[in-house]
């Protein structure tokens, strides 16, 4: 049986950002009953208890985030919704808030009531500009339709949403980059601990959110939790660590695919069938020779390397769930953004890209990311220009191993990701990059642009 | 003589209560006077800073972390900003001939302005307009699918505006 949209069933609809048309829908009705009949502490519980893990990247369990907050904290607990999807490749946030803009409005609501917060900060990237004229008219009609504002419902509950627009930089995406960028001062992450739910937006308590987790917050509640669990995968019994990886989930197609688009699917679909049976098959006839599984942070897929143990299938083959991707040394789910890249396409080129990329984005606060990026992309450079050196390869993986929250040389985890695309690409596509260098072949692109400093 | 307009300034002001602090209306503000002006003046970072209760070195320290802002007289942005995506998704489909093709187009590099003061071409990472490949974000607003002659045409139509 086909899989019926949960998530993106209202895209395509006229007047997206109406309240009268989501209440036509059904919307609302939710966010109505809450607040007339349950308390804060039940719908809490009831995320928690769906296993609901955040969208963003991370994947931690929204509900358990939540319970961070100090408890009978005198206010104010601020929420901040992170829109500042940046991750390369990633485009399922912007879809929900240029399409549904409501269905996420109406989860900033319940999540607010249930963390007991009266201010939400929705902090958008600033090429996001169609979305945040969507998301500013929903806004406003929730306004005048006594929907947000001061006691809503007679609840006694107040809400108020403020849309904060960015200004071109990725780093805003880490979650206190973003705080600190909504206070006003430059996008550097903050020291973790204390971590935002003790001491976040203006010193406050806060809870940093993404877009599409706040669409299923309100489909949990819509729904219920057995709903919500009856799609994805089941935690792995031999691992007791593991929260599972339920629910409907946005993925993203892009890269050399016939129709690039974004679906929506229960969690744990396969790369394959992604690309064969929702992103139309590798354009040109061509076949896929790499895969980013989730936005450049996550590294790539051999597309032809076995998995062990399992027979005839290969890295394509693997589930897009919280675990899967790290079966084969990705770093994780991440924004599930799949791009995939043809055979007829050099992995220098690529690597390259993905290098100019992070060198660019490197907020500059640590020196090993701000450096280490900056050395890898000149290196990389040296590649495509074909005048890379033996030891080259081993260089960037020694750099990529070592910077990054996980070696512990840096604040946050952009230089994790900055290394992961590096140390992944060299190690599954070794004999590419070295034939490369043997051949001295240079790149076509070698002279498109020049380098530029970090940002 | 104030270099913000008064309808800058009231746009301003009107944006103070929504924060706990002043100094979180430094982005907004910072918009709101690029978008107007065209760059940032040291004027007018002076007088943001007076408006937010901050010092000048304050408002110039978070314009300068983001290299969306241009804050010199030459560098002044067009009637309209074009930003070529150079993302992989986009590089994958040909963005890099894209930016070349612009740049030739229009006869300037990435962060220029035209001659006649109406484009400034720029690069940007990735701009979220994966399924429409290769991308440019106009101002602020999406165009997918840009091929060589969708690019002439758009020049064609901000030239003539």
């Amino acid at each position: 049986m086909p899989y019926e949209p949960v998530l993106l069933a209202r895209v395509g609809k006229p007047n997206p950002a109406s309240v009268e048309a989501y209440r036509g829908d059904g919307g609302y009705a939710v966010f109505e009953r809450v607040l007339a009949e349950v308390k804060p502490l039940e719908v809490v519980t009831q995320v928690k208890d769906s296993g609901l893990r955040g969208r963003g990247g991370a994947g931690f369990p929204t509900g358990l985030k939540w319970t961070f907050l100090p408890k009978e904290h005198p206010g104010p607990i601020y929420m901040c919704i992170n829109a500042d999807e940046s991750e390369p490749c990633t485009y399922n946030n912007r879809i929900l808030m240029e399409k549904d803009p409501h269905q996420v409005l109406e989860g900033i609501m319940l999540s607010c009531f249930a963390v007991k917060s009266e201010c939400a900060y929705f902090y958008l990237r600033y090429e996001y500009g169609d979305a945040y004229r969507t998301l500013l008219a929903a806004v406003n009609d929730c306004y005048a339709a006594g929907l947000l504002g001061k006691n809503i419902r007679n609840s006694g509950f107040s809400l108020d949403i403020v849309l904060h627009r960015g200004a071109g930089a990725y780093i805003c995406g880490e979650e206190t980059g973003l705080i600190e960028s909504l206070e006003g001062k430059r996008a550097w992450p903050r020291i973790k601990p204390p971590f935002p739910a003790i001491e976040g937006a203006f010193r406050k308590p806060t809870i940093v959110n993404n877009v599409e987790t706040m669409a299923c917050v309100t489909q949990v509640m819509r729904h219920g939790v057995d709903w919500f669990k009856s799609f994805g995968i089941a935690p792995d019994p031999k691992n007791p660590r593991d929260a599972g990886s339920y629910g409907p989930k946005l993925y993203t197609i892009a890269g050399h695919v016939n129709e690039p688009r974004c679906v929506e699917l229960p969690m744990g679909v396969t790369i394959r069938d992604l690309v064969e049976k929702h992103g139309g098959g590798v354009w040109k006839g061509r076949k896929a020779k790499a895969i980013n599984p989730g936005g450049l942070s996550m590294g790539f897929a051999d597309v032809n390397a076995p998995l062990k143990g399992e027979d005839g299938k290969t890295e394509y083959d693997i589930p897009l769930d919280f675990n899967g991707p790290g079966k084969i040394g990705c770093l994780g789910l991440g924004t599930a953004a799949i791009t995939v890249i043809d055979d007829q396409t050099s992995m220098v080129d690529v690597l390259h890209n993905v290098c100019q990329f992070f060198s660019h984005e490197s907020c500059g606060q640590c020196t090993p990311c701000r450096e280490g990026t900056g050395w890898m992309l000149k290196i990389t450079d040296r590649l495509r220009r074909g005048q890379g050196r033996r030891e080259d390869l081993d260089i960037l993986i020694d750099v990529a191993d070592r910077i990054g929250i996980m070696p512990g040389t840096t604040i946050c985890g952009l230089a994790d990701g900055a290394g992961w695309p590096v140390k992944t690409a060299i190690r599954k596509f070794r004999a590419e990059f070295e034939a490369s260098i043997k051949d001295g072949t240079r790149s076509r692109h070698a002279k498109s642009l020049e380098l530029v400093g970090a940002h | 003589m104030a270099v913000l307009s008064e309808r800058i300034r009231s746009e301003i002001t009107a944006l103070l209560p929504k924060y706990p602090r002043k100094q979180a209306v430094t982005l907004p503000a910072l918009h709101l006077v690029h978008d107007e002006m065209r760059y940032v003046s040291s004027e007018a970072i002076v007088e943001i800073a007076e408006m937010l209760d901050l010092h000048p070195s304050e408002v110039q320290d978070t314009m300068t972390f983001y290299a969306f802002f241009k804050d010199r007289e030459p560098d002044k942005l067009g009637t309209d900003r074009v930003w070529v995506c150079r993302g992989l998704a986009c590089m994958l489909r040909g963005a890099y001939e894209l930016i070349e093709h612009c740049e030739h187009k229009l006869n300037v590099h990435c962060g220029e302005r035209t001659a006649d003061g109406k484009i400034t071409l720029e690069f940007a990472e990735c701009i979220g307009a994966c399924d429409g490949a290769p991308a440019v974000l106009l101002n602020d607003v999406h165009v997918m699918d840009v091929t060589h002659d969708k690019a002439d045409a758009l020049f064609g139509e901000l030239q003539a505006k």
